[in-house]
């Protein structure tokens, strides 16, 4: 086992322990601690992306995610009422709920995952930390899916501004 | 691994580290020098250790200039009783400052100080995504300031803590638009690379002017320096987003705001005025050899310094903007221009070729 094994070791559990502990922390039931864990268990995948050579991903992600998209979640718990959310019990319902489709969705992906041999028969990635290739594929083979996926940003733009006008004309 | 790569590395970190933070005390003592000098006071002009008045001439020169000012700073922040007030939240207090500290010390690794000495890059990690790898890190930056806003439980800081949020993603958006057209010019994201492309071709401020003006005034937004430091502004929050810190933690957020005006002015230099690049001695190139080496580390570093010297000068010349004011100059006047600066630049590189 070399490095890059033991550093993909640490940076996955890393990611499973601070992703489990947003939604299900035995110490605190603080949104703020719940936030704090989720930008860790963002710093670690973009870790993840690092020992792949994914450089660009990799900054991206804590660009995105990590500085901007939680800290935006922030200002919202701190603006909210934070001691109500601290104070509601779990519901015996929510938590069987959520454990059963947790478990149902956790069963389905491994056994596609089984079926499918992930990786077997792909060339290795060449996507060597390269901007300029990562570039390249966006805008000649996933053209059409970028292009969707703006598009679908502008909708929810376009969802905000009609939200925030006061009154419709 | 090889152990060569470890030591050089560890030697460089150690010495970066230490000079930026030997840099940041002595920054202190500019900022109260030049800001005595523009309202027409002395400026520190006492403090010194006892041996040094018996030196003949040049002892009481040093003491004028405050040259012991930053140790007595440090011995004072040191030595002060640490206060935890009641009715803070301890875990987020005790965090808050360390974390506006990392992020400012981790932005300095990719930026090339010099060129070679001897086979050694003068740089600590050479990132192939250099500039992202900055803006990220900066991006996390936000987190110190706004957790010690809501770690201490009181309005004046958790005011400070939300404005510091808000104003930090908003120019953080046209900070990142207005470095754009800088990589269109010169083909690639790699710090290095680029010094490499204004050695050859003369310095970037020259190619794309908009976007350095946008990024001087977005990087007073990021380091909350005046004339945009809402966060702390202590006419209307008394000290904004630290207000219930004292002692060794206090010093630890005014040491991540110098540290971040340091990191801010070497991008600067290393964007748009050539980094560790002269037009003429022939420094425009790599160094062949150790004193060139030398030399194109002390260019750097004057350039940088020079920048540390606007960043003060400014903050003592011009008032502090009103919050609606910076929201609109940032989203309303910012954005688009760099926008229309990524545009042109791009349409005036495909003519070309």
């Amino acid at each position: 086992m070399d490095l890059t094994d033991i550093l993909f070791f640490v940076f996955a559990a890393l990611t499973l322990l601070c992703g489990a502990l947003v939604v299900a922390n035995p110490f605190s039931r603080n949104p703020v601690t719940s936030a704090m864990f989720l930008v860790l268990a963002i710093i670690s995948m973009a870790g993840l992306f690092v020992l792949l050579h994914a450089f660009f991903l990799a900054a991206v992600q804590i660009i995105v995610y990590a500085g901007a998209v939680i800290v935006l979640f922030l200002f919202v718990i701190m603006l909210l009422d934070l001691k109500e959310e601290q104070r509601r019990r779990i519901k015996l319902f929510g938590f069987v709920g959520g454990l059963v489709s947790v478990t149902a969705v956790l069963v389905i992906s491994l056994d596609s995952l089984k079926a499918a041999h992930p990786g077997a028969g792909l060339p290795a990635p060449r996507l060597e930390g390269g901007t300029a290739a990562l570039g390249k594929l966006l805008f000649t083979q996933y053209v059409l899916p970028f292009e969707v996926v703006s598009v679908l940003l502008l909708v929810a733009m376009v969802g905000v501004v009609l939200l925030s006008k006061k009154d419709l004309k | 691994m090889d152990w060569n790569f470890i030591i050089f590395s560890v030697v460089k970190i150690a010495i970066v580290v230490g000079v930026v933070q030997g840099m940041v005390a002595y920054a202190v003592l500019a900022e109260r020098k030049i800001s005595a000098w523009i309202q027409d006071r002395v400026g520190p002009n006492r403090a010194a250790p006892p041996f040094v008045e018996r030196i003949p001439a040049l002892g009481p020169a040093l003491i004028r200039l405050g040259l012991f000012q930053p140790l007595a700073d440090g011995l004072k922040f040191l030595l002060k009783e640490d206060f935890t007030p009641a009715g803070v939240r301890k875990a987020y207090f005790w965090l808050a400052p360390a974390l506006a500290v990392i992020p400012s010390m981790l932005v300095i690794a990719v930026i090339p100080f010099g060129s070679h000495l001897g086979h050694q890059k003068m740089v600590i990690a050479d990132l192939n995504v250099g500039i992202l790898y900055t803006f990220g890190i900066v991006s996390l930056g936000v987190y110190g300031i706004v957790l010690a806003g809501y770690a201490a439980n009181s309005k004046y800081p958790f005011l400070g803590g939300i404005r510091s949020s808000a104003q930090m993603i908003s120019y953080e958006i046209a900070m990142g638009m207005s470095v754009i057209p800088v990589f269109l010019i010169a083909g690639d994201l790699n710090l290095s690379q680029i010094i490499g492309w204004q050695g050859r071709h003369g310095w970037l401020f020259l190619y794309a002017p908009v976007s350095f003006l946008i990024f001087l005034v977005a990087s007073f937004a990021e380091t909350n320096r005046l004339p945009f430091d809402l966060p702390e502004a202590e006419t209307e929050l008394v000290g904004g987003y630290h207000t219930e810190y004292s002692s060794m933690k206090f010093a630890l957020f005014f040491l991540a705001e110098y540290s971040n005006m340091i990191a801010s002015a070497a991008m600067m230099v290393t964007l748009f005025f050539g980094g560790w690049t002269l037009p003429f001695w022939g420094l425009d190139h790599p160094a062949t050899s150790l004193g060139m080496g030398l030399l194109q580390i002390l260019v750097f570093l004057v350039k940088m310094l020079s920048f540390m010297v606007l960043f003060i000068w400014v903050r003592w010349m011009f008032p502090r903007f009103r919050y609606d004011q910076l929201m609109d100059l940032g989203w309303r006047r910012f954005v688009p221009l760099a926008l229309v600066n990524i545009l042109v630049t791009a349409v005036v590189l495909w003519m070309k070729s």
